[in-house]
């Protein structure tokens, strides 16, 4: 396990390269079958609608799946984040049109802990509204 | 009706052996748009200290969801899977799951509170390797919703 980052390299406030994520309906299909949710919310309007969502959402593991990219993009190696949590907040509405949706990833080294690890909070957004909220990662650094 | 709280503290058999395919693993990173060759390359992986790819670091929820059906599931429990959204998830690594892994999952109820009408489930799931090494935990949080004019 080999982080890019050096632990001595960071501090507290620490800004990591922000990120967007483009989401479409295609983009839900896909995922779907990679992670074997078949949940019709995430692909059928008509069912969506039925159950009081406003059209498709996004699966929740899919937006936290996105938003640790910023942590893995940044530490080089993925096998460096140790621990990662999210609250689903709200959802990622995926309008059946050329242009989805946008998942905004920011983060910042929010702690650094012992033994070269530092926490790396993050921060959520799809049409300026959080989506996911108490999002934290740690990260064993180099 | 909310949940009975005697079932804290309720473990279920661990599932059978799930094995770790490097095309799951491609197929997941795919569909995430995330090209990091560490989950496609064997030699990247290596470069990186790991014995083989690995997966990205939510790819084993698929596991643990899966495993936790036996609770959700479970007619003793009588959890209303239709009310139910999934509100928090966690996840906390010994190392990275790695292509050729053989994992098993065991699945307990760590908490269950009544909020609002609301049920909370707190599930945890121990990912144990083939040679019986922790690998991950993964902690589930699911809200199942009042059932309206309850």
């Amino acid at each position: 396990m080999t982080a890019k980052i050096s632990y001595d390299d960071v501090e507290v406030g620490t800004e990591l390269p922000a990120q967007s994520f483009p989401v479409t309906r295609a983009t839900l299909v896909r995922y779907a079958g990679a992670s074997g949710d078949f949940n019709p919310i995430h692909w059928n309007e008509k069912f969506a609608v039925e159950v009081g969502l406003p059209d498709v959402i996004a699966h929740g593991m899919f937006t936290m799946a996105e938003a640790i990219r910023v942590v893995t993009d940044w530490a080089g190696d993925p096998g460096a984040v140790v621990e990662y949590g999210v609250r689903f907040t709200r959802p990622v509405v995926v309008p059946n049109d050329d242009k989805g949706a946008v998942i905004e990833v920011a983060a910042k080294v929010g702690a650094k802990l012992d033994d070269g690890r530092v926490r790396v909070d993050l921060v959520a957004t799809s049409e300026g509204q959080k989506v996911l909220g108490m999002s934290r990662a740690v990260v064993q650094l180099a | 009706m909310a949940l009975d709280q005697s079932f804290v503290g309720r473990s279920y058999p661990p599932t059978d052996p799930y094995e770790v395919g490097r095309e799951k693993i491609r197929e997941f990173a795919e569909a995430v748009g995330d090209a990091n060759p560490v989950y496609t390359d064997t030699e990247a992986a290596k470069a990186l200290g790991h014995s083989n790819v690995i997966a990205p670091p939510t790819f084993v929820f698929a596991i643990t969801f899966k495993a936790s059906g036996q609770v959700i599931e479970d007619p003793q429990l009588g959890l209303d899977y239709s009310r139910v959204v999934h509100g928090d998830q966690r996840f906390v690594y010994t190392r990275p799951v790695r292509a050729g892994d053989r994992l098993t999952v065991t699945s307990s109820i760590e908490t269950i509170k009544s909020l609002a009408g609301n049920d909370i489930l707190d599930i945890r799931g121990e990912v144990h390797d083939e040679a019986g090494e922790h690998v991950v935990t993964a902690w589930t949080k699911l809200v199942a919703r009042a059932a309206e004019g309850a």
